[in-house]
């Protein structure tokens, strides 16, 4: 109980929110509705775990959005050329994964700052598209959308696909070598590295894998439109990392868990439905976006300090 | 734990005054208190003939005690003019900086001790003691009238020292007081015209170096107090020793004159085979040279010297961290080399590191996960981790080590620093090694723990482990050990027996005996 108050407070708040919305605005939980949130969604909490993981590490990946875009287009390409779905998705996750590694490489390979380095590739990798497409959109075949299933087979497909990486994820997390590493690197590389890990390599290895979950991600989305947008995951950097920081990941690194980023990133993407079902001005959504991650960092920041003292 | 106990020292106008003292004597928290940094809880500091009730560092800096520290704390990104200026002029955010009065302030100081540095040089650019003589630019531009020099020398090579010595005595001549910390004995032979003795927190001896000019100096400091400075601190015991010349051995035995006061357990296993035999062993990153050195199984090798004298750094080499380039380590008679840890765990060496805040105990973790950290792979076979063998594990290691916790899902951090190194040990004892090298294995423990680990250690090696113990507290290399490598600057300098005395120790550590072979 102790040990998860910083995720149950945060699910607490999500309980709030829902039981509120189910009193003064019952409409919200109609299912067809609350199904294409959910969808919406998907894509970005397997982006969110991701983050988790190298935030955990005590790194940042702002490029992230950058290389959604990447992958979107890329896999629609090679799908208008009429590659078949499971090569465009596994090459999707392969492109997501260089461009990882390229990042890790710089990070963890060169030692330079991530904040940096995934500042450049996040310019890049969007001006280079950007360069290359000139805005224009990818025009998918028939019968890629909703994986070829019906509207809402396919929507239950992508929510329960997230679902499955998101409990993978926490199990791995917790279960594996490879993830205590990843909290060890995150809290103390020193000692870490001391006790026989390699920090560098763990290191990169986490910037692999968001490179690959981002892949992941791009097709969930791809797959959910007939065209792909070159635009699409802009912004994407900002929702996860704060999904990870609102769901209790210290950004100092080395503390999370990826349940509670779950549980943060359904509590911020609630906000707008709720606000649209309360007849309330749109306005308000990003404003109270800021101030539940205003809070949730004061609350570290104060727990923080009550334990130093 | 009082640092200090009972400090008597006084500093006259115009003299050098060295302050020694083995490590932990308390030479740096009477530093601290001078400085103002730390407050003492008794007795009296006058400055200038007057009790000075409170020192705070902004009291200390207005009555012009300055301090140099052995890495200066300058500005690498501004220049030596702008780092002289922010020292100097007063702090206020909205001033209109002068650049004129700044740069030629800057020159004539640097004039003033001699430095043929630029005030346009960026600090980043300047050698060790260049940004030091920037320091003593500094102190002088704020009036100091005591300045506190803390191993000045300790970086710098043949040459620069011998400029920083003339600065020293130019300072000396134009009537500061200087207070000189070294442990090099020589040094003070050299530069010094009185020393104060410190052990255990207390000054135990104060001599006159220079026969003549000492007398006079204390004469005529008498009739003009010009800067007299004397501090009492804790209980009033002034030493009541005469202040006459003084030889080397004479200075150590004042350094270490003291009773091995704990007790501890008797070596009780005999020396078997050779595990690790080092051969000319040298690495220029991690600054030792010249390493030759066996380690017996079952036997418990202490490696006594001062801070910097490289015994961490030798180990640091071992354990592949800073890994050798040169020479020859062999291990139960295999040559192996070692140049990640990752190896050297792999080959059954363990290191328990000095700073187990920093480097050993991950404090947020629970106390099972930081025993398996180093054992992954032995203990979890297919990466999947089982708790139920990890925490089978940490509860032996409580049990065996006896570490004080409510259990293995304990954070690190809950643990007293006693159990937060015996939780370190257990890391390294999971990985069944052969060697076991202990950095400072009870530093910051309280008695009783100091008293267990001290036990398992001899436990530990009369089941047949080698263990290597670097250690700064002399009665525990002493009581401990049954051979003592001595090391000073950054080789062996003497392999002594178990049952040495302080004297002959201290004496190797401060390159006595290498200054009589030199002569």
């Amino acid at each position: 109980m102790k040990k998860h108050f910083r995720e149950l407070s945060v699910a607490g708040a999500l309980a709030v929110v829902l039981i509120g919305l189910a009193i003064f605005a019952p409409a919200f939980f109609q299912p067809q509705p609350l199904l294409s949130l959910l969808t919406r969604e998907a894509p970005t909490l397997v982006v969110a775990c991701g983050m988790a993981l190298v935030i955990i590490s005590r790194q940042i990946d702002i490029s992230v959005g950058s290389q959604f875009a990447v992958c979107s287009v890329c896999a629609g390409l090679l799908a208008a050329k009429g590659w078949p779905l499971p090569l465009v998705f596994v090459s999707s996750v392969l492109f997501g994964a260089i461009m990882g590694a390229f990042n890790g490489w710089l990070v963890a390979g060169l030692r330079l700052p991530s904040i940096v380095v995934t500042l450049a590739t996040m310019v890049t990798w969007r001006e280079a598209l950007r360069w290359q497409r000139q805005g224009e959109f990818v025009n998918l075949p028939d019968g890629l959308q909703w994986l070829g299933l019906s509207q809402v087979a396919g929507q239950w497909t992508l929510i329960l696909a997230a679902l499955v990486i998101l409990v993978f994820l926490a199990l791995a997390t917790k279960h594996l070598s490879a993830g205590r590493f990843v909290y060890a690197v995150g809290t103390d590389a020193e000692a870490a590295r001391l006790a026989g890990i390699r920090p560098q390599l763990t290191t990169f290895s986490v910037f692999v894998f968001m490179g690959a979950l981002v892949g992941l991600a791009a097709m969930m989305n791809v797959v959910q439109s007939p065209q792909v947008d070159p635009k699409s995951g802009s912004g994407l950097e900002l929702k996860v990392i704060a999904a990870a920081v609102v769901g209790g990941v210290a950004v100092s690194g080395g503390r999370g868990k990826l349940w509670g980023v779950f549980v943060g990133l359904l509590l911020l993407a609630c906000i707008s439905p709720a606000l649209t079902h309360l007849h309330i001005e749109a306005y308000w959504e990003k404003a109270i976006q800021g101030a539940i991650i205003l809070l949730a960092v004061v609350a570290d920041g104060l727990r923080t300090r009550k334990q130093r003292n | 734990m009082r640092a200090l106990k009972g400090v008597s020292f006084d500093l006259q106008a115009g003299e050098v005054h060295a302050l020694l003292g083995e490590n932990g004597a308390g030479k740096s928290t009477l530093i601290k208190v001078i400085t103002g940094a730390h407050q003492p809880d008794g007795g009296t500091i006058s400055i200038n003939g007057e009790t000075v009730a409170q020192l705070t560092p902004a009291s200390a800096h207005k009555l012009g005690i300055a301090c140099i520290y052995q890495q200066p704390a300058l500005f690498p990104d501004l220049t030596v003019a702008e780092n002289i200026g922010l020292r100097l002029e007063p702090a206020s955010a909205l001033r209109k900086v002068n650049w004129a009065t700044r740069q030629t302030r800057a020159e004539e100081l640097l004039k003033r001790i001699g430095a043929e540095i630029s005030p346009d040089a960026e600090v980043r650019s300047l050698s060790m003691p260049e940004q030091q003589l920037v320091e003593i630019a500094c102190a002088l531009g704020a009036g100091a009238r005591i300045v506190i020099m803390d191993e000045p020398t300790a970086s710098l090579t043949q040459k620069e020292q011998h400029l920083l010595f003339a600065v020293v005595k130019d300072l000396r001549a134009s009537g500061v007081g200087v207070i000189y910390i070294s442990h090099r004995l020589e040094e003070i032979f050299q530069l010094a015209d009185r020393v104060t003795v410190l052990r255990d927190g207390e000054s135990v001896g104060t001599r006159a170096i220079r026969s003549g000019t000492g007398v006079s100096l204390v004469q005529s400091a008498d009739v003009s107090p010009d800067v007299p400075i004397s501090r009492t601190l804790g209980e009033d015991r002034r030493d009541a020793c005469p202040t006459n010349e003084l030889s080397e051995s004479e200075l150590i035995k004042l350094m270490v004159g003291r009773e091995v006061s704990a007790i501890y357990p008797p070596s009780e296993s005999e020396a078997g085979n050779v595990v690790l035999a080092l051969k000319n062993l040298g690495c220029a990153a991690g600054g030792v040279k010249n390493i030759s050195l066996d380690v017996r199984a079952g036997e418990i090798v202490g490696m006594a010297g001062l801070v910097g004298a490289g015994r961490t750094e030798l180990a640091r080499v071992l354990f592949g961290i800073t890994p050798a380039d040169l020479g020859e380590i062999l291990l139960n008679g295999q040559r192996i080399t070692i140049s990640t840890p990752k190896e050297a765990v792999a080959h059954g060496i363990a290191y328990v590191p000095e700073d187990r805040r920093r480097h050993g105990v991950i404090l947020e973790m629970p106390i099972a996960h930081n025993m398996t950290m180093a054992v992954h792979e032995r203990v979890f076979p297919g990466t999947w981790l089982r708790f139920g063998a990890e925490k089978q594990i940490a509860q032996d290691f409580i049990r065996d080590l006896g570490v004080k916790a409510y259990g293995p899902d304990a954070p690190g951090g809950s643990l007293s620093g006693g159990n937060q190194q015996k939780v370190s040990l257990a890391r390294w004892l999971a990985t069944k090694p052969k060697l076991l090298i202990l950095d400072e294995p009870t530093q910051g423990v309280d008695v009783g723990a100091k008293s267990e680990i001290h036990k398992i250690i001899r436990r530990l090696a009369k089941e047949g482990l080698a263990v290597l113990m670097i250690s700064s507290d002399l009665p525990e290399v002493l009581g401990m050990s049954d051979r003592i490598a001595v090391m000073r600057g950054g080789t062996i300098t003497a392999m002594l027996p178990a049952k040495t005395d302080a004297h002959e120790v201290m004496a190797a550590a401060l390159g006595q005996a290498e200054k009589g072979a030199t002569k």
